[in-house]
């Protein structure tokens, strides 16, 4: 019962996911991330179905290496509410976006801000 | 309370701080937050070493950021002065970050030999404050989201206080782009 109501939630709150207000959010991403470019963080453009730690060239940590991770909707937004959590090791020291209606936000931004 | 009473030197330092309002740069403040660091357990040490290790990335890149603003020949007086000395104080972090990193056993990121930046994209002045505003905007959040991880609190506010600094330069880039400077009563 509880599942079956936090999964309604979760659709609820990825319907009403707002791009531009993703796009807001992810000004907090600027001081390491670009979206067409390698930083202090990896770049996001091609984020989704790709799995964690294999952009070519870049330096990740092993622990982000290691990590199986692939990314989507899901792990994104896993990893977003608590980086260091998630995956312990990570170079990526930043508590997190608390709020998931931010995290669906910022998913939904990432996931158009490319095409 | 007395200083008398307090057993823990870290506490009594925080309040002789607080209440004889002695007013420490942030270069101050961050290497006693080094001197403190020796004594934090070896797990603390390692884990502050890697964010501030991140942070000093970050530093180093908005210093080569702001070369590349201050050679690109759109900023003109005062503003390439201002770019100028945004960048000293991305340096100073950036020194004092390093030095704090090996206090801590740790060993300091060095600069890239080559940064990607958007050159491209800027063709005026405006599209350089913009560029600068975003990086410090980001650094404002990075700062923010590193501030309660640090299993020493005095490395808290040595990054709050780098924080402070990149909240004014953020500020102040948005007034030059005619942006309102404070767009909220919070950062996030």
């Amino acid at each position: 019962m509880i599942s079956a109501f936090a999964a309604v939630l979760a659709v609820g709150i990825a319907a009403a996911a707002d791009p531009e207000k993703g796009k807001e959010i992810y000004g907090r991403c600027l001081a390491c991330h670009a979206l067409e470019y390698d930083r202090v963080g990896p770049r996001h453009c091609g984020l989704f179905g790709r799995r964690a730690g294999s952009v070519p060239g870049f330096a990740y940590s092993e622990a982000m290496k290691r990590s199986k991770i692939v990314w989507n909707e899901k792990t994104l937004g896993r990893f977003l509410a608590n980086p260091l959590k998630a995956v312990p090791g990570t170079a990526m020291t930043y508590a997190g976006v608390a709020q998931a209606k931010e995290r669906a936000d910022l998913i939904a931004y990432l996931k158009t801000a490319c095409r | 309370m007395s200083f008398l009473s307090i057993r823990n030197p870290a506490q009594a330092r925080r309040l002789f701080l607080t209440n004889s309002g002695l007013l420490l740069s942030g270069a101050a403040v961050a290497l006693l937050a080094g001197q403190d660091a020796l004594a934090a357990k070896a797990g603390d040490k390692a884990s502050d070493a890697k964010i501030l290790n991140t942070a000093l990335a970050a530093e180093l890149e908005a210093v080569a950021a702001y070369q590349v603003g201050a050679e690109s020949g759109l900023l003109q007086k005062p503003v390439l002065d201002l770019a100028v000395t945004f960048q000293g104080h991305h340096k100073e972090h950036a020194d004092v970050l390093a030095k704090t990193i090996q206090k801590l056993g740790g060993k300091p990121v060095a600069a890239k030999s080559k940064y990607d930046f958007p050159v491209q994209k800027l063709k005026s002045q405006a599209d350089v404050l913009r560029f600068a505003a975003g990086l410090e905007q980001g650094a404002v959040s990075a700062y923010l989201g590193a501030v309660p991880l640090f299993g020493n609190r005095d490395l808290s506010k040595a990054a709050a206080s780098i924080l402070g600094d990149e909240a004014m330069h953020w500020a102040v880039l948005r007034q030059a782009l005619g942006d309102a400077p404070v767009p909220a009563a919070f950062v996030s």
